[in-house]
C-alpha cells in the first residue's frame, strides 16, 4: 500500500519534473496555452464562490440550528403597572417548569439594541409601549411548549410563547440547500473545467497528426507521447487555477465587511482554516486536467493505425 | 526476421494481394519492384507493423504481428529503421535532433552524442544539422530520413522509394549507404522501380529483386 502510494507520487513528481526533451517533441502552441491557462483561471475563480457560499451556508445552518434550538422568547404585552408584575410571575412560571434551563428578562439596553436597526439608536424605549422579552433557554430535552403555554395563560395573561421553531426549520432548510447547491456547483465547475481540457486536448493532438506520426514510426510508445501532452496541460492548468484561486481569494477579502447587521451576505467567505481551502484548488484542476488529457491522448492514439 | 506467410490484404472489399509470402533473412538485400498501385508500400507497411494483414500471418522477430499490442509495434519499431516514400519530420526541431530522435524515444538519448556527428557526416548533411526540415531540399530530405533510420543500429532497413524525387547522383549516394549497411549485416528491403538504381546495386552485393504484380509476388526476378 505504502510502496503503491510512494510510486505514484514518485511517477507524478517525475511527470512534473518531466522530460524537457520529450516536451520538445510538441511544438509550442502559445494560443491554445493562453485559452487553457485563461479556462482554468476563471473555473478557479468561480470554485472560490462555490466553496466560500458553501462553507458560509454551511456555519450559518450551523449556527441558526443550534442557537435556535435551545431558545424560545416569551413576550409580555401588559400595561405599564402590571408589566414588572406579569414578567415576575412568568419568570416564576418557567423556573418550575421541566426542560427549561433558563430564563431571563431582556435588560432595556439590549431591547434597544434589537430595535436599534430599524428605530435607529437614543430610542426613548420607556415612553413607548413595546412588550417585554424574556430569553429562555432550554436543556437538551426541552420542555412541553403546549403544557408551558395552556399554563401560561392562566397564570401569565399578556405572555406569548414563540419557541422559533416556526421560523427556524425552513430557514435551516434553506442554508442546508444552500450548501448543497454549492457542492453541486463545484462539481460542475470541476466537470465543465475537464470538458474543456479534453477538447482543448483533444484538438491540440489533432493539430499535431504529423508530429505523432512521426513519433509512431520511430518507435515511441503512446505513454511517451502522450507525456508531452499530458504534462503541459497538466501545468497550464495548474498555473491557470493558481492565478484563478489568488484572484478568487482576494476578491473575497474584499468583499465589504457588513458587521453584526450585516447577517448571511456579507457572511459569504472564509473563516480560520476555510482561508485553506482554496489552495486545495491548483492541485485538483492539474489533477482533472491530468485524467483528462491523458484520457483523451491515449483514446486519440489508439484510433490511430 | 520478419516473416509473410500466405498473407492477404484487402480493403474495402477489394482485395490487394492474397497467398503472399515473404522471407527477409538476417543480412539479406531485397529490391521490391512492380507497377505503381500493385501494393509495395501496403506490402512494406506490413512488414513494419504500420498495417494488419486481413489474411494469414506476418511475423515480426518472431512475434505474431496480429497479438501485438502498440507497444509491442513501438518495441519492433525501434529494430526497423524505415524510409517512407514521403519523409516526414518535426518541422520545428533542428535535422540534428530529427535524426536523434528514435534514439530520444527509446530512451537511449546519451548514445546520440559521438555517433550522430559522424552518421550526419556520413550522409553528407553536417552543414545542415541546425536548419529545420523544412528548410531541406528533396535529396536532403531523404538522406536525413535515412540517417534517422539507421541511427539505432536497427536490423533491418526498410525504404520506400527512398531515391523517389533525387538525382541520378543523389540515388547512387543513398544506395551505396545502403549497400554499406547491408554489408555491416543489415537486413535490407527497398521498394523501388528504378531499373538501372537496381542493376547498379546488384554489381555491388547480391540483391534479390521481387515483383508484385496482380496480386502475386515473383522472387527472384531477372532483370
Amino acid at each position: 500500500m505504502i510502496g503503491a502510494v510512494t510510486e505514484a507520487l514518485s511517477r507524478a513528481l517525475a511527470l512534473l519534473v518531466g522530460d524537457p526533451q520529450a516536451d520538445r517533441a510538441v511544438p509550442p502552441t502559445g494560443f491554445t496555452a493562453r485559452l487553457t491557462i485563461f479556462t482554468a483561471g476563471a473555473m478557479a475563480f468561480l470554485a472560490v464562490f462555490a466553496i466560500a457560499l458553501s462553507l458560509a451556508t454551511g456555519r450559518l445552518a450551523d449556527r441558526w440550528s443550534a442557537e435556535l434550538a435551545r431558545t424560545a422568547t416569551l413576550r409580555i404585552s401588559a400595561p405599564a403597572d402590571q408589566a414588572d408584575a406579569q414578567i415576575r410571575a412568568a419568570l416564576t412560571v418557567l423556573d418550575q417548569t421541566p426542560g427549561v434551563a433558563s430564563a431571563r428578562a431582556l435588560t432595556d439596553d439590549e431591547e434597544r439594541a434589537l430595535l436599534e436597526p430599524w428605530f435607529g439608536p437614543d430610542l426613548p424605549l420607556a415612553s413607548l409601549p413595546i412588550p417585554q422579552l424574556i430569553e429562555i433557554v432550554e436543556t437538551a430535552e426541552g420542555y412541553d411548549p403546549i403544557g408551558l403555554r395552556a399554563r401560561l395563560q392562566a397564570e401569565v395573561p399578556g405572555a406569548v410563547l414563540d419557541d422559533h421553531t416556526r421560523w427556524r426549520t425552513p430557514l435551516v432548510a434553506a442554508a442546508n440547500r444552500l450548501r448543497s447547491l454549492g457542492w453541486v456547483a463545484l462539481l460542475l465547475i470541476a466537470g465543465a473545467t475537464a470538458a474543456m481540457i479534453t477538447l482543448a486536448a483533444q484538438s491540440a493532438l489533432s493539430a499535431n497528426a504529423q508530429v505523432i506520426r512521426v513519433m509512431r514510426l520511430v518507435g515511441a510508445r503512446d505513454t511517451y507521447i502522450a507525456r508531452a501532452f499530458v504534462r503541459r496541460f497538466t501545468l497550464r492548468a495548474a498555473l491557470g487555477a493558481a492565478i484563478g484561486s489568488a484572484l478568487g481569494v482576494l476578491a473575497v477579502m474584499a468583499l465589504p465587511d457588513g458587521g453584526d447587521a450585516g447577517g448571511f451576505l456579507t457572511g459569504l467567505g472564509f473563516q480560520g482554516a476555510g482561508w485553506l481551502v482554496p489552495l486545495l484548488i491548483p492541485p485538483l484542476a492539474a489533477i482533472v486536467a491530468f485524467f483528462a488529457t491523458r484520457a483523451a491522448a491515449l483514446r486519440t492514439l489508439r484510433s490511430q493505425a | 526476421m520478419i516473416e509473410l506467410q500466405d498473407v492477404a490484404y484487402s480493403y474495402g472489399g477489394a482485395e490487394l494481394f492474397t497467398g503472399l509470402s515473404l522471407t527477409l533473412a538476417p543480412g539479406s538485400f531485397q529490391f521490391l519492384t512492380g507497377p505503381s498501385g500493385a501494393g509495395k508500400t501496403t506490402l512494406l507497411k506490413l512488414c513494419y507493423g504500420d498495417l494488419r494483414a486481413t489474411g494469414g500471418v506476418v511475423s515480426l522477430f518472431g512475434m505474431d504481428a496480429a497479438t501485438m499490442g502498440r507497444d509491442d509495434v513501438a518495441l519492433a519499431r525501434r529494430r526497423i529503421g524505415v524510409v517512407h516514400q514521403d519523409c516526414q519530420f518535426l518541422d520545428h526541431l533542428p535535422v540534428a535532433e530529427n535524426i536523434a530522435l528514435p534514439l530520444q524515444v527509446a530512451g537511449r538519448a546519451d548514445e546520440a552524442a559521438g555517433d550522430l556527428d559522424e552518421l550526419m557526416a556520413w550522409v553528407g548533411l553536417r552543414g545542415q544539422a541546425a536548419q529545420l526540415p523544412p528548410q531541406l531540399s528533396g535529396g536532403e530530405r531523404q538522406r536525413a530520413a535515412l540517417a534517422r533510420a539507421v541511427i539505432t543500429s536497427p536490423d533491418v532497413i526498410i525504404a520506400d522509394e527512398p531515391t523517389g524525387n533525387v538525382d541520378w547522383e543523389m540515388s547512387q549516394r543513398l544506395l551505396s549507404l545502403l549497400v554499406e549497411l547491408n554489408r555491416m549485416g543489415k537486413t535490407v528491403l527497398i521498394a523501388s522501380h528504378d531499373m538501372n538504381l537496381i542493376r547498379t546495386a546488384k554489381s555491388q552485393v547480391s540483391a534479390n529483386v521481387l515483383r508484385l504484380k496482380d496480386g502475386r509476388l515473383q522472387t527472384g526476378v531477372a532483370l
